[in-house]
């Protein structure tokens, strides 16, 4: 059985020579659920845009493959890849305020894109989404879908672009901290929703967060990244109990439930840092630019 | 939420009466010759200079009063409103074409596409606009079309720079990200997901470009470039009014009067649709 998402050896650079991505691997199996974690500016959102080929212009990939579902998006022509992009995939974004097009209503824009990517109906279409509003339980469906972004609650918006996500049955969802944007009351309810609808669509999900929280409640595996690099990867089970990377560790030390409240509201060691920063450098000493 | 719906309200009204001012100008431009009291061309030398209705020495039917040739002011003033309604629609409408269009272009694909849309609008906007439309006028010859051309030709940057910015802004979205990953081609994003955001900026720049148009012809007019000067314009009877000031103010008020009233009115019933046409502003 081939993973739903494969990422092999991934580099990417800015125009000024500067690597965002460095050699990144990455698996997530159909189905499952994989945490990337990583302080903010490590590279998450990159990879995410990357897999879904949004990737701002300015950024450029040197090397490495990307397979979705065996399937290598290199090789496809760019009209095929978009195609088979939005088939496979979707986005819970982090801000759904601005995921929604704001002078359009909900409704139609839902709808368009599932008649969009599965050459559907309107009225099937129309029926799906309803469909997913339930079982993101928005109970005023007819509301909700007359109305326009700015007229929603953050946490309705967010219900609103969940079902959406998984509207169109994607394999893949990258969600990329789609619980950051809210009240920390409604985060809950949300994560919750995602994990259960995760569970019932059987749905891969790349989950991008900072919060070891919500690794621990969401994922089956975890890669940690740094600098644009994957430091460790394991089950989230073997991570919480035996963090190997000193990274990792100094991670967890700096997130409250996971150490003694007295540490938790220290940063991440300055000394840890120090290391991996004189490792990394002394990676990139040993890789050549490509021409240009 | 009080002080939304209360400038809500004041929008309105504004809206209605900058509306209203247009619509009365408007009917009276099309149906000229039905509400016009009197031939706007007619001279007599028996009537000149008759003051307006309330004052002494005014003749019925002359409610405007009458300029140096006898000519009927107010007659003059609906017949003039044509030319400057002609005016005002097709040079803003073509100014806006062009530069809608280009500034969409420019802020969506950026790139090369904006650099050189943006290092053109840099050029035009070098030249002072009235020379540039004295110049132009000059070179197409006098008359309505020049005008017409004249305007559009100089102020298609002024939507340029605007709708550039504006799509700018809107392409960064997330949802325009989002149309992306679902498999959206670039052009039709930027038609069906970006441009409904940008609308309502083009809607009130717009009408704002139809009180100028209506600015520049009266200056054209003013200085005897604009159409021949057996039409009236308003333009025209503002310079005639100027030269009888001391026999015969009211030939030089009233014109003017008009233009300010008109002016005001589109760039006020710009930003009221502007605000009615947001949905996040509504
Ligand atoms: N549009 C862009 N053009 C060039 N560089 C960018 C762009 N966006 C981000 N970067 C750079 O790429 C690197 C990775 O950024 P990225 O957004 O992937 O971080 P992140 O891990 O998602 O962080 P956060 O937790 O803050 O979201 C950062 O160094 C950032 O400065
Ligand atoms: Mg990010």
């Amino acid at each position: 059985m081939s993973a739903c998402l494969d990422i092999r050896d991934l580099s990417a650079v800015l125009p000024n020579g500067q690597r965002v991505l460095r050699s990144v691997s990455l698996a997530v199996q159909p189905g499952e659920v994989r945490a990337l974690v990583g302080e903010s500016g490590a590279g998450k959102t990159m990879i995410g845009k990357a897999v879904l080929g949004v990737l701002p212009s300015s950024v450029r990939i040197v090397e490495g493959d990307m397979l979705l579902e065996g399937e290598d998006l290199g090789k496809l022509q760019p009209k095929a890849r978009r195609t088979l992009i939005g088939a496979r995939t979707a986005l819970i974004p982090q801000d759904p305020l601005t995921a929604l097009n704001p002078s359009r209503r909900i409704g139609p824009q839902m709808t368009d894109r599932l008649v969009r990517i599965l050459g559907w109906s309107g009225e099937k279409a129309d029926q799906r989404i309803r469909q997913l509003l339930d079982e993101v339980q928005i109970r005023d469906p007819d509301r909700v879908l007359k109305s326009y972004p700015h007229e929603l609650s953050g946490g309705m918006r967010q219900r609103v672009l969940i079902a959406a996500a998984f509207a169109a049955e994607p394999r893949l969802i990258v969600a990329d901290e789609p619980t950051t944007a809210l009240d920390v009351t409604v985060q809950k309810q949300i994560l919750r929703l995602i994990a259960q609808l995760q569970r019932e669509h059987g749905t891969a999900i790349l989950f991008v967060t900072h919060d070891l929280g919500v690794v621990a409640k969401i994922s089956q595996k975890v890669s940690v990244l740094y600098a644009g690099k994957v430091v460790e990867e394991a089950e989230t089970a073997a991570l919480f109990a035996a963090p190997r990377h000193p990274y990792t560790r100094a991670l967890m030390a700096a997130t409250p439930r996971y150490a003694d409240p007295l540490a938790s509201l220290k940063p991440v060691d300055e000394t840890v840092l120090a290391g991996l920063a004189a490792e990394i450098a002394s990676a990139d000493q040993g890789w050549r630019r490509p021409h240009g | 939420m009080d002080d939304g719906r209360i400038s809500r309200h004041g929008s309105g009204a504004k809206l209605w009466l900058a509306g209203g001012w247009l619509l009365l100008a408007l009917l009276a431009a099309i149906f000229a010759p039905l509400v016009a009291p009197q031939d706007p061309l007619a001279q007599d030398l028996m009537l000149e200079r008759l003051p307006p209705f309330w004052m002494s020495g005014a003749e019925p039917g002359y409610w405007l009063g009458t300029d140096s040739l006898g000519r009927d002011l107010l007659s003059r003033l609906i017949f003039g409103a044509r030319i400057a309604f002609i005016v005002a629609f097709a040079a803003a409408t073509a100014a806006c074409l062009v530069g809608s269009t280009l500034g969409l272009v420019a802020g969506y694909f950026g790139g090369w596409a904006d650099r050189i849309i943006s290092r053109i609008v840099d050029v035009w906007m070098a030249f002072p606009p009235v020379l540039f439309a004295i110049l132009l006028v000059a070179v197409l010859g006098t008359g309505l079309s020049s005008v017409i051309i004249a305007i559009a030709v100089i102020d298609w940057t002024r939507f340029c720079r605007v709708i550039r910015a504006e799509t700018m802004g809107q392409s960064r979205m997330d949802y325009v990200e989002n149309a992306r990953i679902a498999g959206y081609g670039r052009i039709g994003i930027m038609l069906r997901e970006v441009l409904p955001n940008v609308v309502p900026s083009i809607v009130a720049l717009l009408s704002l470009e139809m009180g100028i148009a209506v600015i520049v012809e009266a200056i054209l007019s003013f200085v005897n470039l604009s159409i021949s000067t057996d039409d009236p314009t308003w333009g025209g009877i503002i310079a005639e009014g100027r030269l009888s000031i001391h026999q015969a103010w009211w030939v030089l008020v009233f014109p003017l009067i008009t233009l300010i009233l008109t002016v005001l009115s589109f760039s006020q019933f710009g930003e009221g649709l502007k605000a009615r046409f947001d949905p996040v502003l509504r």
